[in-house]
């Protein structure tokens, strides 16, 4: 399981560097992030470099923020490899809350999506069963490096 | 065991307190007809001298007094002695027009410091007290009022006045502070950077304390009674009738007693002016019989609020206000509903998640009032998912519709986004031009 940091961001101009400048002030490195928004306020997930840091980081500075645990899949950039995931939690009959995906560098994990389910660890069980790369921490790090 | 400052005067019957009543009003009509023109001016316009108070029911014939005629009469054009007999000025804040001035003789000064120290009894303090003052000291009556109330019982006076709260926690801790005077939002506020400061309440020896200065609800209570470990009374006071004091809450909490050998108490229906039933919540209506430097016949406090003339457990027989819901100036009126800033607090600290960091803007959009309630997100609120934040804010909406019947619209706030409070809070920021 991969630790999310989740951050309430009221819509005003300038709330959003805020919260990056927090972060690369203590050398946070961001892997992805997405927004959810509303007409009033947005919610900020991200995964980074080292979520405990950021969140101490984010909470020192009286942000609104959490840790959500999230999935992290690496599906392969090709037709369909997206599609095969899905099938699979549906076959388990496991809702998605949200979802965002980035691509990296690595020829093994060039497409990862990030999932929250509804049920996360029967998820995880289910796709390492079917050779699917459920990735952690460590390995999400040092995918920018080679 | 109940202790009292001046057990004569505080337990005395129903009978004796309405016959020292009427021999003070009497002098007090008799004082005022004579020494201050605009009241002889108001009392002839009604066709009644002094002579024509003979019992306290004649009290409603009386002309009402607002703070219109003391903006009227402004600086100095209502008090009843020579300068050189006022030693000492108070004034309010102005915010809503011109500012009121009072000016108190040194008996005058005396009486209040008199008032203070029964409430100070009243919660538990004695000479052996330490008794923090974080209420402002200056033309707002609030610091000095207190002040001399504890000099007056021999307790320990840490006039700490407002502001540099950090300050404030360490002396209530380094000092062994027994007592708190401040506001009760400004209570909250120290409470809440106690906590960031990493103190504990168990690290002060606080036993009760004194809030007032604006209205709050028994839910805020609740909480500065369980973040501070004291027990919270309610005082009473404006400063055109003295100050704080007037009235005060004893330990049961039930209602303040006000202080009928120096005022008396009456309940007027806000529309017609009328006096209400026994019981009835209405307009409080203060004449002032002890008072030498700006005597007040039937001033109209605009708090509202009920009279209860039952017996106390406490023992004391002067009657009890309910806690005032807010001033009648106060009062927000929402497409023709009347809401009180303090029953918007109650229905929001309802709902346990919500800390009473909040702000009510009212504004008017295409003719129509808008409600807006900003409340401040905290961890048990927040949820990863905009559907659970959206479900949250619902929740209140249901529950202010449910309580008040209007329509509001939550706003919910990043943490500390919202301004603490040193003194009077800023809860209602109304942007109609009406």
């Amino acid at each position: 399981m991969l630790k999310q940091i989740t951050v309430f961001i009221e819509n005003k101009p300038g709330r959003l560097a805020e919260v990056t400048g927090c972060l690369a002030d203590e050398n946070v490195n961001l892997h992805a992030l997405a927004i959810a928004d509303t007409t009033d306020f947005g919610i900020l997930r991200m995964i980074v470099s080292n979520p405990d840091k950021a969140y101490r980081v984010l909470k020192e500075n009286n942000f609104m923020a959490q840790t959500t645990d999230v999935v992290a899949v690496a599906v392969g950039h090709n037709p369909g490899s997206l599609h095969k995931v899905l099938r699979e939690l549906e076959a388990l009959n496991i809702s998605i809350e949200y979802m965002y995906a980035f691509t990296s560098r690595h020829k093994d994990y060039d497409a990862i999506v990030i999932l929250r389910l509804t049920n996360q660890d029967g998820a995880v069980y289910k796709l390492k069963g079917n050779d699917i790369p459920v990735l952690g921490q460590e390995l999400l790090d040092s995918l920018n490096k080679t | 065991m109940e202790r009292y400052w001046n057990k004569t005067i505080e337990t005395m019957n129903r009978e004796q307190i309405q016959a020292l009543q009427l021999e003070k009003l009497r002098a007090t009509v008799q004082n005022v007809y004579t020494h201050v023109p605009y009241y002889r001016k108001k009392m002839q316009e009604k066709g009644i001298v002094p002579e024509d108070i003979k019992t306290l029911d004649n009290l409603s014939n009386l002309p009402i007094t607002t703070k219109q005629d003391l903006r009227n009469t402004y600086p100095f054009g209502m008090f009843a002695v020579p300068m050189e007999d006022i030693i000492r000025i108070h004034a309010s804040s102005g915010t809503t027009g011109k500012q009121t001035v009072v000016g108190y003789t040194r008996r005058d000064l005396d009486i209040w410091a008199e008032c203070m120290a029964r409430c100070l009894v009243m919660e538990d303090a004695n000479t052996s007290s330490r008794v923090q003052i974080a209420y402002g000291y200056g033309l707002f009556t609030g610091g000095l009022g207190a002040h001399y109330g504890v000099e007056k019982l021999g307790a320990t006076v840490i006039p700490a006045s407002s502001g540099n709260t950090q300050r404030q926690i360490t002396m209530l801790i380094d000092f062994g502070v027994t007592h708190l005077y401040c506001t009760p939002s400004y209570a909250l506020n120290i409470a809440e950077v106690m906590r960031e400061m990493g103190h504990t309440k168990d690290e002060m020896k606080l036993v009760a304390g004194s809030f007032g200065a604006e209205p709050w609800s028994n839910a805020i209570r609740t909480e500065i009674e369980s973040l501070l470990g004291l027990r919270a009374h309610d005082i009473y006071g404006l400063s055109e009738i003295m100050g704080p004091a007037v009235s005060h809450e004893c330990r049961h909490q039930n209602g303040l007693h006000i202080w009928e050998d120096c005022f008396i108490a009456e309940i007027t229906n806000p529309d017609t002016g009328e006096p209400v039933r026994e019981g009835e919540a209405g307009d409080l209506v203060i004449t002032t019989i002890n008072k030498e430097g700006i005597p007040l016949i039937r001033y109209k406090t605009r708090d509202i609020c009920t009279l209860n003339y039952e017996p106390c457990e406490c023992g004391r027989t002067h009657v009890r206000m309910s806690k005032p819901a807010g001033r009648t100036d106060d009062m927000l009126i929402i497409r023709g509903v009347n809401v009180f800033p303090s029953q918007i607090e109650s229905a929001l600290l309802s709902i346990g998640e919500v800390q009473p960091h909040y702000q009510i803007l009212v504004d008017r959009v295409n003719n129509l009032d808008t409600l807006t309630i900003e409340i401040e997100l905290n961890d048990e609120m927040f949820s990863d998912n905009v559907k659970g934040i959206e479900e949250f804010e619902k929740k209140v909406s249901r529950q202010i519709n449910s309580v008040l019947g209007i329509n509001a619209k939550i706003h919910l706030v990043e943490p500390k986004s919202i301004a603490r409070s040193e003194g009077k809070a800023k809860r209602v920021i109304d942007r109609r031009n009406i």
